[in-house]
């Protein structure tokens, strides 16, 4: 419990110093830390592969992206004023998301939906099907998942159209 | 990505240290997930997103022009098509040989395991080169942008 706690005051500290902070490199850095520190939450938990997930893109990739568009911005944000009307959507938001929180199960509650529903089913055959396989997450993912794994790809491609559609600006018109 | 500012000037000394350290282990540790998901955490989408990092960070340190030429644009923009064509082909594969669509048991009727193995180890290729393929287009399209203004 105590390594939980430290964590979750780092993550909170974090989250003060990225709103706090003007300076955008420090603050890409650091919402980079906070994908690590919520990485190392997810592994106390036994989430490895949520946690590897989040390290992978929010520390990784999201921060590189973060200091790619840095290079072609400023690297100071420009000092807003005060405004109360965002701290109060920020504060009432996170209160009624904080009282949807009661309604959840307890942490590794045994009657919880998620251990209750098909959980039990795929944790049985899992072993049966893919013998041999001692990741369960992946065969379930690939091969029971496999429509929505296919939607996800295709999601990511589609992504990535869009954004060739948006900007594209292929050699052609350099040369023109 | 063009600028010389002298601040990124004197950075690079540091930059290029730490990045010619570090580069070739990010590349290869995405290969590692991307191969290994079957035994560890990881799979297609982790290994794609660190593989194109590694590529990122490179084209941070060096410039949008040397990661062009090691993976250019068009080569990238087609490989993210064929990412999602490796996986579709793999379901369209098993429905050849007489499963249903991406049942991978059908590649090796004996041995429904092995034959799962297979179909996964081909879709989650298809998925880490899609992922890496997207990732490094959206970099590109919006790195790209700076240029026009410094020409």
């Amino acid at each position: 419990m105590p390594i939980e706690a430290v964590l979750f005051a780092m993550l909170i500290a974090m989250a003060v110093a990225v709103a706090k902070l003007r300076d955008l490199y420090a603050c890409a850095m650091l919402t980079g830390i906070f994908s690590l520190l919520s990485a190392c939450l997810f592994t106390l938990m036994d989430a490895v592969d949520v946690a590897y997930t989040e390290a992978a893109v929010g520390a990784g990739i999201s921060t590189v992206l973060f200091l790619g568009t840095l290079s072609l911005t400023d690297r100071a944000e420009r000092p807003q004023k005060f405004r109360a009307l965002p701290v109060l959507v920020v504060v009432v938001t996170g209160a009624a998301l904080m009282y949807g929180t009661l309604d959840m199960p307890a942490y590794g509650d045994p009657e919880a939906p998620a251990h209750q529903h098909v959980g039990p089913d795929y944790m049985a055959q899992a072993p049966v099907e893919f013998e041999g396989i001692p990741n369960v997450v992946t065969p379930i993912l690939g091969s029971w998942r496999g429509y929505d794994t296919f939607g996800e790809t295709t999601v990511i491609f589609t992504a990535a159209v869009g954004v060739m559609l948006l900007l594209g600006r292929r050699r052609k018109k350099k040369k023109e | 990505m063009s600028t010389k500012s002298p601040m990124r000037m004197r950075e690079k000394a540091i930059l290029r240290l730490v990045g010619k350290g570090f580069v070739p282990f990010i590349l290869l540790f995405a290969l590692y997930t991307q191969f290994h998901g079957d035994f560890g955490p990881g799979g297609g989408f982790q290994a794609g997103v660190i593989f194109a990092a590694g590529l990122v960070v490179y084209g941070l340190i060096w410039g949008l022009e040397a990661v062009q030429r090691l993976a250019p644009p068009l080569l990238v923009e087609v490989l993210a098509a064929i990412g999602v064509l490796l996986y579709g082909g793999t379901g369209v594969a098993t429905m050849l040989l007489g499963g249903n669509f991406l049942e991978y048991g059908a590649f090796v009727p004996d041995h429904t395991a092995h034959g799962q193995h297979y179909g996964l180890l081909a879709i989650e290729l298809g998925v880490g080169i899609t992922v890496t393929a997207a990732m490094l287009v959206i970099y590109y399209k919006f790195a790209g942008r700076a240029l026009p203004e410094d020409a």
